[in-house]
């Protein structure tokens, strides 16, 4: 029993501790914005293999969910003839929740881990020491643009998402199933609305940018400096940054479409 | 603080702790301007630790490391990066970075700290490679470059700035004869020519001794040994002797601490 609670009072302060760490290494990464700014060319290079490099897979992605959509979504509203509501239903289904969602899911997955394990190797190779020792902060040198690419990229990747969604949804429903091709357009414009719908959904897509790429560049500036410490560090970049994902769109939908 | 103009770095009553484990316990050591002072000691004896420590890295728990009259730890942040401007270290791994080849590995401290145009980079960044013998290599990534190239690269890199003093953790550790025998010639040199001066760590008391002109011996946190080499090699301490003469048995024993063999055998060793 006396276990236990040791051990539940030891995994609380190690848990308070690491949230103390990342909140002041957040602000130490942001302190180094204005800088990058302005030698955007460390910026760019970091959009580069961040985002850029992750088109192929979100957009890959994105056409896959949204035939899923157009099938699916087809299915049930036929039942009651309303299937010339698909358009809506797709495009609402991907700007609101799948697109933000999905797409950071698939970024922790391809681009958080990659930030983690190269941030954590650069600790194991002293590469940040070194720089520490060249009179260089490795955090606002290494830290901030790639932080700062994580979070410009999500919302362009989640828009990428849900518009070849939408164009996948299309595919099927119109081309295969044969909804009616004005009957998808219209309805879907008629309906959505830019502020509630795809305003919202950009923002959600930025604060996962921010959770997902600060999960990974901590855990990979905080991973205990070895092989094993890096691997660790990578897993659990994956899996906290799918947790924080989940539970904040639950938080996020709750505040943005919980009125309606 | 050391009155003696002569003396660059200079540590006074050091100590650190890891934990419950004491790795410093009182350390002295003087560094003189232009020489090449050696730390030598077993695996494990917090030899890089001390280097760190010199740097600023890390905080003694207890007395004081001074540099060029400052006292190390005592300075705010945005001072010590001034200091270390004037600090070349070199680490046991190079810790080149991975994503930029030689030459801008060599350019990357005059560009994060220097405006210069791209001309006079170049003219630099090509000097220190000459230096080192690398200038050929100035295109190739570190992973396509040999232990001890990488470790020529780094120093090269740890020099662009001229600092007034280059640390070298463990220069010669994993180094083919010849590369070693570059490394020791480079070290020398480059101390004399560019009238540095030099802090080398090492547990290779033979290419060490070859170059230092002063030598500190520690174990178990204490300074056990101090001298200029040809001492230490007569030493009458049976440590250093055994130390310097690479000694498998002596005060320190082949064997780690165990219960008696015999009964440890016969399973009563417990």
């Amino acid at each position: 029993m006396r276990k236990t609670l040791e051990n539940l009072g030891r995994v609380t302060l190690d848990t308070v501790k690491k949230l103390g760490r990342a909140n002041l290494f957040l602000l130490h990464v942001l302190s180094g914005t204005l800088a990058i700014l302005l030698r955007f060319r460390l910026l760019t290079a970091q959009m580069y293999s961040v985002g850029v490099l992750s088109i192929l897979l979100i957009a890959v992605s994105g056409l896959f969910v949204g035939m899923v959509l157009g099938l699916q979504g087809f299915n049930v509203l036929s039942d009651f003839g309303a299937e010339e509501s698909l358009g809506v239903m797709v495009a609402a289904s991907l700007v609101r929740e799948l697109g933000p969602v999905v797409t950071a899911l698939l970024f922790a997955g391809r681009a958080g881990s990659a930030l983690t394990a190269e941030i954590g190797l650069m600790k194991a190779t002293e590469q940040l020491s070194g720089m520490e020792m060249m009179a260089v902060d490795p955090v606002k040198r290494v830290i901030t643009p790639r932080f700062l690419a994580g979070v410009l990229s999500m919302p362009l990747l989640a828009s990428l998402f849900s518009m070849v969604g939408v164009m996948g949804g299309f595919f099927v429903g119109v081309g295969l199933l044969g909804v009616d091709e004005g009957a998808f357009w219209t309805q879907m414009r008629s309906h959505l609305d830019f502020e509630d719908d795809i305003i919202n959904g950009v923002i959600k897509s930025l604060v996962f940018g921010v959770v997902v790429t600060w999960i990974a560049v901590f855990e990979g500036h905080d991973a205990i400096p070895t092989s094993e410490g890096v691997s660790r560090a990578t897993t659990r970049s994956v899996v906290y940054s799918a947790f924080a994902v989940l539970g904040w769109d639950f938080v996020l939908t709750a505040l943005m479409f919980g009125e309606d | 603080m050391p009155s003696d103009r002569d003396i660059l770095v200079s540590v006074r009553n050091l100590s650190f702790s890891r934990g419950n484990r004491v790795i410093f316990d009182g350390v002295d050591m003087d560094f003189r301007r232009g020489k090449v002072t050696a730390i030598m000691g077993p695996s494990g004896t917090g030899k890089t630790t001390l280097l760190r420590l010199i740097g600023g890295q890390l905080r003694p728990t207890r007395g004081t490391a001074h540099v060029d009259g400052v006292n190390v730890h005592a300075l705010s942040l945005s001072e010590l990066y001034e200091l270390r401007k004037r600090m070349g270290m070199l680490f046991q791994s190079g810790a080149l970075l991975t994503d930029l080849d030689v030459y801008e590995n060599v350019a990357f401290p005059l560009r994060e700290h220097t405006r210069l145009p791209e001309s006079m980079i170049r003219i630099l960044v090509l000097m220190k490679l000459e230096a080192v013998g690398l200038r050929g290599a100035r295109d190739l990534m570190p992973s396509e470059l040999s232990g001890g190239m990488a470790r020529r690269a780094a120093l090269a890199r740890a020099i662009v700035l001229d600092p007034m003093m280059v640390m070298y953790d463990e220069p010669f550790t994993g180094q083919d004869p010849i590369s070693m025998g570059v490394l020791v010639k480079l070290i020398r040199e480059l101390n004399d020519a560019l009238g540095l001066t030099s802090i080398v760590v090492s547990h290779d008391v033979h290419e060490t001794a070859a170059i230092a002109d002063y030598i500190y011996l520690i174990s178990n946190g204490k300074v056990v040994g101090q001298g200029v080499p040809d001492e230490l090699m007569k030493s009458s301490s049976p440590w250093v002797r055994q130390f310097m003469e690479g000694q498998p048995d002596g005060p320190v024993h082949f064997h780690f601490p165990a219960a008696d063999y015999g009964r440890d055998l016969l399973g009563n060793g417990a």
